[in-house]
């Protein structure tokens, strides 16, 4: 029964006819999609960029040796106090060792496991970096290099060198970047270390080691774990540290809980350790959606406004047309329709324009100490945001064309004709 | 003869800004093929009664009959169904939508009724604003033509359909009396070579006379009168 030919011809006319309205009601809702699509590519941008920095570096089970009382006291053990109040003073952390029980089993053990991607052991020592008669306390951290290449990207922090040149020097260091600035030290120097038990050693510094965060860069650098276990006169064995890369991260939790179980051992997992990071991003998200909607709500407004203005300037026409058989119903459509290519022409561009700015900011430089691979503003072209984009101007602009149309439709038409 | 138009003891009250009883149990009839005036003075309702036979208002009480057919109660949507096939209006301003082409104006009801296709439409209404001598302005601005010829454009729209009446609110009564004595001639021109019933409501007593038959209402009554 409804003869959109008509409906559409009516309401292109009344556009062009009245082609100023129609392009400020256009531009309005180009604007609001446009800056959604900016805000949200350059927000979500960064707050990958800043997640990454952090999760990156995070691995996704983190497998360690906890110190830490034993929950079971000897006390306990006796039948004869089952039914007394134990009270045990100063109890002290149960002697142990800080490195993992049977490592080198454990890594094979998860390395044969479908769900992990990678595991790599890690030592972790503290020690004395020497420069002159001055001790900087610091940690060293010896590491599979090519493995932890291959699973995060080592490689974007190591800023001076290579992680070659650690695999192929067994007496190489890669010097954290906070530590080389405060002695004055490069790449090709060396640097004398100092194991707590009082051993010097002298390391040949093969790169440049920098994370972004200025507390891990000034006291942490990285070296080979054959060269820290025999700084440290370890057997081959001795690892402190097992982190675990997986294949989907979601199921960290879950295998977390299993490894705790089965090996007895601490076992942490992604989540657990960057709860924070995960709250901060959803309020960062939730700004720039609140944002964009005002935009897109005072873009609404435009539209209601403009086609109110259009009803009442037409209110003959309407008056004529129902008149002549066009039924009320056919009257709401012409001016829905009329919001709706307002809508669909606005947020095409709206999108074109959110595209453009996004590209611009793409190309501004933007160069940080803390981020050695960023070079320019990060940006996030997800399509999913252009589709929301266009899903809300459509929204906007039928909400806004619905109230006036459906005014439209109930006009009398023979209090227009008569004039009371 | 069929009657083309019937009302039954209609009642129609304004609410606004008192009550006012309006419209007093109307009952006539129009014939197939009637040219039929209705006169008044103001406030005598005849207006009122014009728009109620018209299908627009609908708020009132009584029956009202199209072609034999009933067509009070029926639906909104219903109703513009019926104006649109059977009913051609022409009012005492022009009433075209400005922004579109004479010929545009004239074709929109028979688009909207979609029976035939555009380029038989296109071809009736070239036939409707020839007939009405108006042709040569097919292709003009509605907003530019003048008042006579806004007139004859509107008449032709009430054409276009081939509605079984054509209904006239004052339709000379903006025009001067060249073209109100053109107006008058296409109606009775279309009444007698194409046997349409029309109804006109009109103030000029010269236009009443000279049709077949003169409602007369005074105070929301019709008054009997002697060749009604």
């Amino acid at each position: 029964m409804i003869n959109w030919k008509v409906i559409l011809n009516i309401a292109k006319t009344h556009l062009i006819t009245k082609m100023k309205s129609t392009v400020t009601a256009a531009l309005g809702v180009t604007f609001g999609i446009g800056a959604y699509i900016t805000l949200v590519s350059f927000m979500t941008g960064l707050n990958q960029m800043l997640d990454s920095l952090i999760l990156n570096q995070t691995p996704h089970i983190h497998m360690y040796n906890e110190i830490a009382p034993s929950t079971q006291q000897p006390v306990s053990l006796y039948a004869e106090y089952r039914d007394a109040v134990h009270m045990v003073h100063h109890i002290k952390p149960k002697k142990g060792q800080k490195k993992i029980h049977n490592a080198l089993p454990i890594l094979n053990y998860l390395k044969a496991d479908k769900n992990v991607k990678g595991a790599t052991p890690q030592l972790r020592e503290q020690l004395f970096y020497l420069s002159g008669s001055i001790e900087l306390g610091g940690n060293l951290v010896g590491v599979d290099i090519m493995e932890e290449v291959r699973l995060s990207n080592f490689r974007d922090y190591i800023v001076d060198g290579s992680p070659e040149a650690l695999k192929n020097n067994e007496n190489g260091i890669l010097l954290g970047a906070g530590l080389a600035k405060k002695m004055s030290l490069t790449t090709g120097d060396r640097v004398q270390i100092s194991t707590i038990r009082g051993h010097v050693f002298p390391l040949k510094i093969v790169g440049i080691y920098q994370s972004g965060i200025a507390d891990i860069d000034n006291i942490q650098s990285y070296a080979n774990l054959s060269t820290v276990q025999r700084i440290t006169g370890e057997v081959e064995n001795y690892i402190t540290d097992i982190n675990i890369k997986l294949h989907h991260i979601e199921m960290a939790p879950a295998i977390a809980h299993r490894l705790e179980k089965q090996f007895q051992i601490q076992a942490v997992d992604i989540n657990e350790a960057n709860a924070q990071f995960e709250t901060g991003s959803n309020i960062r998200n939730l700004i720039t959606y609140a944002v964009s909607i005002t935009l897109l709500i005072v873009a609404g407004f435009g539209i209601y406004n403009i086609l109110n203005m259009l009803i009442y300037e037409k209110m003959k026409d309407i008056a004529i047309l129902k008149a002549t058989g066009f039924s009320g119903v056919d009257v709401q459509l012409i001016f829905m329709s009329q919001a709706m290519i307002i809508g669909v022409l606005g947020g095409g561009l709206g999108l074109l324009l959110g595209f453009i700015l996004s590209r611009l900011i793409d190309t501004v430089p933007f160069k940080t100490e803390a981020l050695p691979t960023i070079t320019t503003y990060p940006i996030n072209y997800n399509p999913w945001y252009y589709l929301i984009g266009i899903a809300f101007a459509l929204i906007a602009t039928f909400i806004a064309g619905y109230l006036p149309s459906a005014k439209a439709k109930r006009i009398d038409p023979v209090r227009i004709i008569r004039g009371t | 003869m069929s009657l083309v138009l019937a009302t039954k003891n209609i009642d129609k009250y304004f609410k606004k800004p008192v009550l006012f009883h309006v419209l007093k149990d109307i009952s006539f009839q129009i014939k197939k093929g009637e040219f039929a005036s209705i006169m008044g003075k103001s406030g005598s309702g005849k207006s009122t009664l014009l728009y109620i036979l018209s299908t627009m208002d609908t708020d009132y009480t009584g029956e009202l009959f199209l072609n034999n057919e009933l067509v009070t109660g029926k639906r909104a949507s219903e109703l513009s169904r019926i104006r649109n096939k059977n009913i051609g209006f022409v009012f005492q301003f022009h009433y075209l939508l400005s922004e579109f082409s004479v010929l545009e104006n004239v074709m929109l009801p028979a688009k909207k009724l979609a029976e035939k296709s555009t380029a038989e439409i296109e071809h009736d209404a070239m036939e409707k604003l020839k007939m009405l001598h108006i042709g040569h302005l097919a292709k003009q601005r509605a907003s530019r033509i003048s008042g006579g010829e806004k007139q004859r454009v509107a008449i032709a729209r009430a054409l276009i359909n081939n509605p079984s009446i054509l209904m006239g609110d004052e339709p000379t009564g903006n025009l001067d009396s060249y073209n109100s004595e053109n107006v008058f001639q296409i109606f009775k021109q279309l009444k007698e070579e194409q046997g349409l019933s029309l109804l006109v409501v009109t103030h000029d007593l010269d236009f009443a006379k000279r049709t077949d038959r003169i409602i007369e209402m005074e105070d929301g009554k019709i008054i009997p009168s002697m060749n009604g």
